[in-house]
């Protein structure tokens, strides 16, 4: 058995680079390229596409990478792990099988799923399991005629399981996204169900990565001192089998890894750090331990994990209502002031005939619209892009406020431009509903051919 | 003496929902036990007054002199139902270096 493995993330949400992974791919000196695509609501968006053509509804930047890059897997054996197939993993694999047909390639592609719970969250709530709001308690009846997609946090010993039946390319559903890095390495290992530090440590690995460069110099507070952003280097992992492992990157690849770089990202989307959970265990992130190795080389170890709850985290997506919005720029001189002037003429034109909606916003952007107003008072902008924007159920009046911007180029104050890409259409509201469901009543499957 | 947050810290903020957490992580001890004195969830909670409408929860790490502040309900319900032109609390972190602080008071 190797000592250590070698995981890389090349895909922090889908949109991300389409560069990243196959460089990852190319530089080779990995066991396990991860790629995470879905973001809250990208299920739903995916269950949308599915029920268009039922052929849809995964991640199909996924099925171009492998086809760019399966030269590269087959040259240099790196397994890819991926929570590409969405809402439809049966016909994403196809897609990759036939890519593999024709290359001559004998990988096997593994199915995990299971997530998927759509169809069954009303028999649940009928069975009494209440699925409130996890933030809010607000009760799941409100929303349960207009649910879009349903899907479980599963844990990460289904990716192990994959690996254990020979998959070489997985296609998850929603697993959680430290679990892509955690898989493979419960799988390696023999890392125990009870062994809470182990599995505690690759979630916190599977963390450091999971959002791709922002741990090598992305989104990073001390920008100016990284020497080259272009050809930014995403994150690997080498992990031991003590748990403790390091983060680096390709060596002739620009971006930076350091203590702060590694600790931003440690707190990024973080709750109660003593508290982080997962399906697999509770994580202290207080216990974190973070030394500079070298340039560019971070180790991390005396990560302490506890039992998991007997729980898993449910992501419920459902239709909300309509929303537009539309931007104008308006130029100075006095930006603030007509910029102001213009907002009240679109809201004052619409309340004359009668239109008011659920929830409208007017954001002067140029002026603090950013963090909501801090500190915009006394600050002035030589132009301002004036951004309104309306939520209704309503289509009909989310229509109509479309219809009120373009009048402000020649019925407005002077200066206004920028209008393009016509009038703001109403767009479906797809609203993120977060529960909880017992362990037991979810059946997971791993299918690997 | 006075000066910014980003001087003696960084900052990295994100989304849970329609709450937002910002990391701000200390680069001296000095600086972060200082912090841990003054910078309470009241001080957040004042600084972006005009969003966050529920609590601000203070979590301290003490491994990484970090601080993690979480603004409660400050996104407008959050995902695709905010209206906010900064629906994840991106920038918040990059708006929290901004804040003046006299680190002798």
């Amino acid at each position: 058995m190797k000592k250590t493995i070698r995981i890389a993330n090349g895909q922090g949400f889908w949109g991300d680079s389409v560069h990243a992974p196959l460089d990852l791919l190319k530089y080779g000196k990995l066991d396990f390229l991860t790629l995470d695509y879905l973001a809250e609501v990208t299920m739903s968006i995916m269950q949308k596409q599915k029920r268009k053509n039922p052929n849809l509804g995964y991640a199909s930047d996924f099925v171009q990478l492998i086809k760019d890059g399966i030269s590269y897997i087959e040259k240099n054996n790196i397994k890819v792990i991926s929570n590409a197939g969405g809402a439809n993993p049966e016909s994403c694999r196809e897609e990759i099988s036939k890519i593999l047909k024709d290359n001559s390639s004998n990988k096997k592609v593994g199915i995990i799923s299971g997530d998927d719970i759509l169809h069954k969250v009303e028999n649940f709530h009928n069975k009494g399991y209440d699925l409130n709001h996890l933030d809010t308690n607000e009760k799941f009846s409100s929303i349960k005629d207009r649910i879009v997609s349903a899907n479980v946090y599963i844990n990460s010993f289904s990716i192990a399981t994959a690996l254990e039946k020979g998959a070489d390319i997985i296609l998850a559903g929603r697993v959680s996204d430290p679990g892509l890095v955690l898989g493979p390495c419960i799988n390696h290992f023999n890392w125990s169900e009870n062994n809470f530090d182990r599995l505690a440590s690759g979630t916190v690995a599977g963390h450091i990565i999971e959002c791709g460069a922002q741990c090598s110099g992305g989104n990073y507070s001390r920008w100016y001192e990284i020497e080259d952003l272009v050809d930014i280097g995403y994150p690997i992992v080498e992990m031991s089998e003590s748990g403790d492992f390091i983060v680096f990157k390709d060596k002739n690849k620009g971006g930076l890894i350091n203590k702060l770089t590694v600790s931003e990202q440690l707190l990024y989307e973080m709750g109660d750090p003593q508290n982080y959970i997962s399906p697999d265990v509770k994580v202290d992130f207080t216990s974190v331990n973070l030394v500079e190795k070298e340039k560019n080389i971070v180790g991390v170890s005396n990560v302490k994990g506890f039992s998991p709850t007997d729980t898993y985290k449910v992501s419920i997506c459902y239709f909300d209502g309509y929303k537009a919005e539309g931007s104008l720029t308006i130029s100075g001189p006095d930006a603030k002031e007509k910029s102001k002037l213009a907002s009240d003429l679109v809201w004052g034109r619409l309340k004359k005939r009668g239109i008011e909606f659920k929830r409208k916003k007017t954001d002067f952007i140029g002026l603090s619209a950013c963090p909501g107003g801090v500190d915009d008072e006394n600050k002035s902008a030589n132009e301002i892009v004036l951004k309104l924007s309306v939520h209704d159920d309503s289509k009909r009046k989310v229509e109509m406020f479309g219809k009120e911007i373009a009048p402000l180029i020649t019925a407005g104050p002077p200066g206004v431009t920028g209008f393009s890409g016509g009038r703001p259409k109403p767009k479906e509201v797809i609203a993120y509903w977060p529960t909880l469901i017992p362990k037991e009543l979810i059946k997971i499957e791993v299918d690997v051919r | 003496m006075i000066i910014k947050l980003g001087d003696i810290a960084n900052t990295r903020s994100g989304d849970k929902g329609s709450d937002a957490n910002i990391g701000v992580i200390f680069h001296t001890l000095k600086h972060y036990e200082w912090a841990k004195k003054y910078l309470s969830e009241s001080i957040i909670k004042d600084y972006f007054s005009e969003i966050i409408k529920g609590d601000v929860i203070r979590y301290e790490l003490d491994n990484i002199l970090a601080l993690n502040f979480i603004l409660c309900d400050c996104l407008d319900g959050g995902g695709s139902k905010s209206l906010m032109h900064d629906a994840q609390g991106k920038t918040l972190g990059q708006a929290l270096s901004m804040m003046e602080l006299d680190i002798n008071g």
